[in-house]
This record gives C-alpha cells, structure tokens and sequence, in this order.
C-alpha cells in the first residue's frame, strides 16, 4: 500500500475467485461452528426428531407395518423430513432474526462481506445438519430396528430429504426478516410443529383424519415426505414431479418474502 | 498494547486537508422522527473527529450514512469521493458499531479471522490482537468476555481490514474507566499509524482527549464546531460552588453571575469573574462552606450548547442506544 490507496477512486471490488471462494467457506464454517456449540440449537434441531424416531420407530412400533412397509423404515422418511424442516428452519430464521434485530447484520453489512455468502452459509449449514440428522436416523434404524435397505435406495433418501432442505431454508429466511430477535423461535414452533403433524411426520399420513389429510396437500413437508416415501417405496399416488413443482413454487414464494424484507431492511434503523 | 504501536503497519500517508467524508444538507427521518435536520459534516484526512451530543442527538443516524446502511431523505453522503453503499469503499473503511448481539459461541480469533478473510489486503491476525489488546484471550468464546473485552473484539475487526477511515459508533459507552482508557490508546496508535477516525460519543471527557476537532451535535442538528479548545471558548467563566445561605434570587442579582443552579445541599454558580463574586458572597455570608472554584470546562461549554434539550440540566445517562 502507498500514498495512492488514498486516492479517490470509485471502481468496484476486484476480488480473485479464489479470495471468493475462501470468504463462502469461513462464512459457512464458522457458521456451522457458531450453531454446533448452541446448545440450544443442537439440542433441540437434533434430538426431537432422533428422540421421536427412536420412540415410535425403535420401540412402540418396532413390528408394525404402515403402508406395506415396516415402520421402522417408513418412519426413517417422515421423521427424516421432521428432522431436516427443524435444522433448516431453526438454522436460518432463529440466526437471521437475531443478527437483524440486535445489530449483528449491520456490522456485517459495513465490511466487504458479500451479502450473498451470509445467506449461503446458513442453507449449507443447514444442509449439514439435515445430513447428520438422517445418517443418525439411518443408523440407528439399521443397528436396532433392521431397517434395511439397497445402497442407491439410502443414497437416494438421503438426497432427496438434504435437498428438500433447501424450500424451508428459504422459509426461515423468509420468516427471520419478518419476526422478532426474541419472538423468532417461537414464532418457528407456531408454524413447524403443527405443519408436521398435519403433513403426517408424526402420525402416518393414512391414520390422519380426512379433512388433515386434505389440508396436507397445501403443506410443503407433506410433499417432502411423500418424496422421501416415493424412494423407499411407499410414496402416494401423485407423482415425484408434482410434489417437486410444489416444493419449487413453495421455495420461490418464500424468497420473494424474503427479498422483500431484505430490501424493506437496507431503509430502516435497527439497534 | 505499547507493545503493538511500534510494529510498522502499512501506514497511509494522508494527504492534508483531503476531504474523506461529508454529509451535506443531509435530513434523515424516522417516521414521525426527524433525526437529522440538514447537516453539514465533513472529515478530512488524518484527522479524528469526535461527533458529540447526548443520546438520540443524531450521531449513530449520521454514521449509518456515512456507512451506507442507510439512505438520505435528502441530502448528499460522500465517503472517499464515491457512494458509501459502494463496495471498494467498504474495503477501506473499517466500522464498530453498537450491537445488541454477537455471536456468542465463536472464539475472538475466529472472528477476527471470518471478518479479515473479508478484505484484500488484512492486517496479520497476531498484530490484530496486539492492537486491540486481545492476545490473551484469542482462544476465548465471545459469549465468556466482559464488556470492555467485547467491545475490544469489536474494535479489532474494525480495524482488521487495515481500512484507511474509521468509524467508531460509541466506541466506549459502558466501559469502566480502566477499559475505556485502553480503548483510547489503541484510538491513539490508530492515529499514530494516519488513520483517519471519526468517533461518536456523549462523553465530553473522551472528545476532548483525543479529538482535533468536534462537532457538536444536538437535535439533528450540528450546533457548534472546533477544535476543543474553540469549544471550550464558547463558554467562558469560573463554576464555583458552595453551601450559602444565600437565596439563589440575591445569588442572581450579584454582578458577574450568570447561572445560577441548586445541587443538593449547595449551589451552582457559574460566573464571569470569578474572584469578585467569591469576595463578595464571603462578605455576605460568614456562614459559608464547602467553596470549590473550578474553570469552565468541556463539561460546561457542552451543557451550556445543548441546554435547551436536557430537561433540569442533568447530564444524559449512558445508554446502549444513540441515535
């Protein structure tokens, strides 16, 4: 550096797709770092639906069948979706609503940061979680309850449901710009536990009451898990295609939101 | 932290009387709230403005400008010749601002490493921390600091980037006086190395101690600027104070006597020439007690400049906002 980085000079940022590359990964490190030593995140993300998995699959209905198949396995899908909607929605909405509210976001805004990396690291953060969560599942489901199944079939599950993470990040971010810095994990629980229990995550899809059953169709875990079925084969009737055109509708709706939110932000005052 | 100031750092040798910041004819509203009513501002190269006034004055509203994150209702805002939303201006300005919440479970190196990683050219990690006084707490979590230490983490990635302009939001509110007096002298190395710096304060104390130059700042409105001693110019006199018996109307009516005050048990008076008013409340009171004569200071010039807003002429509380 010398005298001339004094100058005037009003270029935009030249950075190497390298530097880029090095700025997304210790976003999305340390972000994961920040949300693996929150008890309270990995506490909650990860035990309910491992918890829940090892209630009802590994010891309630440990011998039953639901939908030709034997619960164990079944319940890998629907709890695995339970699972992957928590870190997801926990991980970006809880962070989001919080870094806005208190200050946190503004500083970070102030520095050279893209804005675009912040985002990023939550989705893969997210994405990592979701991808322990079902390999626990999976494990424990293989080791205790003989939930056995070909390796394309696993792979394909565990695709599918890590992907489908992606339309309830999008809901987070959608939902941090919108509540709370103290409000935001309860306003999560208002909209997670209830959709999970109408998309049947909790009580199998066919044991729901009729007029549940229909409000299901509207709910995006109920497709995600109807997916995640579909690859252990025990899917619905609609097709894979349909249940993913109402994920990507939901994911789009959601980013809108979102965006809305992030321009409404760049005109306010916080903290 | 001495330690810190004599390691050679990049220095940018700043070209005198170069304007590096300025708002003008600048208004700033918040709904109903009109925060800044058509300011002009402006900080030149090298130099470390202090931007003083008590809270909801307008100081945090004028470097969220100045940082672009926030827009003008009108008015211009010109950071290093360009727009401050500009992106290479974010390269070269660092910013500490006032937080309500950090992420508590990250360690002080950590951060500092994420917020380095942002700029093309950072100061090495290892002088980060000596700057900022952190050495021995770089393994800590952030959540396990105490104030002073937080807002020394939050200092250094302020000037992690090694940026060339500074703004210091309330760099010290909160700070016992030890932590605060720390954070001044790593101000001070920042200067000693050409930065340029603006601070926010509503401590008088710290604009005096290492400002250049202060603006003053009240209602959305800048109401006097200068150097600290030009401020301190604006109002003269002597504050003597005493227990008297004295009723504060015959205190008034003494020649030289301007204010007149009560505090507790005693009075306030506040007067041009001193030494005739204390002869003179001697030959009336022999009762008199407790007499202390001190000059006009920072203090006073600062109450006397703002008086209209503060109700009953109490300082302003430390507060974690300021607008």
């Amino acid at each position: 550096m010398s005298t001339t980085a004094m100058t005037l000079s009003n270029t935009r940022i030249e950075r190497s797709p390298q530097h880029t590359a090095v700025i997304y990964l210790k976003e999305a490190k340390y972000e994961f770092l920040k949300n693996l030593r929150l008890r309270v995140y990995t506490a909650s993300v990860l035990s309910f639906p491992i918890m829940f998995y090892i209630l009802f699959g590994l010891v309630l209905y440990a011998k039953e069948a639901i939908g030709g198949m034997r619960a164990p396995t079944y319940l890998i899908a629907t709890y695995g979706t339970f699972g992957v909607m928590g870190a997801s929605l926990f991980g970006t909405a809880a962070g989001l609503a919080s870094d806005r509210g208190l200050g946190w976001l503004q500083v970070k805004r102030a520095s050279p940061m893209p804005p675009f990396a912040y985002f990023v690291a939550k989705v893969i953060t997210a994405m990592i979680f979701s991808t322990v969560i079902v390999l626990a599942l999976f494990a424990l489901g293989l080791a205790f309850g003989g939930a056995r199944m070909p390796l394309a079939q696993f792979t394909g599950l565990l695709v599918t449901l890590v992907v489908g993470s992606l339309p309830f990040s999008a809901m987070g971010l959608a939902i941090g710009y919108f509540a709370g810095p103290n409000s935001a994990p309860s306003t999560i629980n208002l909209i997670y536990l209830p959709m999970s229990f109408c998309s049947g995550l909790w009580v199998p899809f066919m044991f729901l009451p009729k007029m549940v059953q229909k409000i299901a169709l509207a709910l995006p875990p109920y497709h995600l898990s109807q997916l995640a079925l579909g690859v252990v084969g025990a899917g619905s009737h609609e097709s894979n295609a349909a249940h993913w055109e109402v994920l990507l509708a939901f994911t789009l709706i959601c980013l809108g939101i979102a965006r809305i939110g992030f321009q409404r932000d760049q005109g306010k005052l916080y903290g | 932290m001495t330690a810190a100031m004599t390691q050679p750092f990049s220095a940018i040798a700043a070209i005198p009387d170069r304007i590096v910041a300025s708002l003008e004819g600048v208004r700033k509203n918040y709904g109903d709230v009109r925060a800044l009513r058509g300011v002009n501002f402006l900080v030149r190269a090298g130099e470390v403005v202090a931007l003083l006034g008590p809270n909801g004055a307008g100081k945090t509203t004028a470097v969220k400008l100045l940082l672009g994150l926030i827009p003008p209702n009108a008015g211009r805002v010109c950071v290093l010749g360009g727009d401050p939303t500009n992106p290479e201006n974010r390269m070269r300005t660092g910013a500490m601002l006032q937080v309500g919440r950090v992420p508590e479970t990250l360690l002080v190196r950590e951060h500092i490493d994420l917020f380095s990683s942002y700029y093309q050219r950072p100061m090495p990690a290892q002088q980060v921390l000596a700057a900022a006084g952190l050495e021995k707490l770089r393994d800590r979590k952030f959540g396990d600091l105490s104030g002073g230490e937080r807002q020394r983490v939050l200092f250094a990635l302020a000037i992690c980037g090694n940026p060339d302009l500074l703004f210091l939001d309330e760099p010290t509110v909160g700070l016992d006086v030890e932590a605060r007096r720390l954070l001044w002298d790593e101000i001070r190395g920042l200067v000693r190395r050409g930065k340029t710096v603006l601070l926010t304060t509503h401590y008088l104390q710290e604009a005096d101690a290492l400002a250049d130059r202060i603006a003053v700042i009240n209602k959305g409105e800048i109401i006097a600027e200068g150097t600290p001693a030009e401020i301190k110019a604006q109002t003269s006199g002597k504050r003597i104070r005493c227990i008297t018996s004295l009723g504060l109307d015959r205190l008034r009516q003494m020649a030289g006597v301007t204010d007149v005050k009560e505090d507790r048990e005693a009075v306030e008076i506040h007067a041009g020439d001193a030494e005739s008013v204390v002869r003179e409340l001697l030959a009336r009171d022999a009762t008199l007690a407790g007499l202390e004569v001190t000059s006009a200071g920072l203090e006073e010039a600062f109450l006397a400049l703002t008086q209209d807003s503060l109700s009953n002429g109490n300082r302003p509380e430390p507060n974690r906002r300021g607008q």
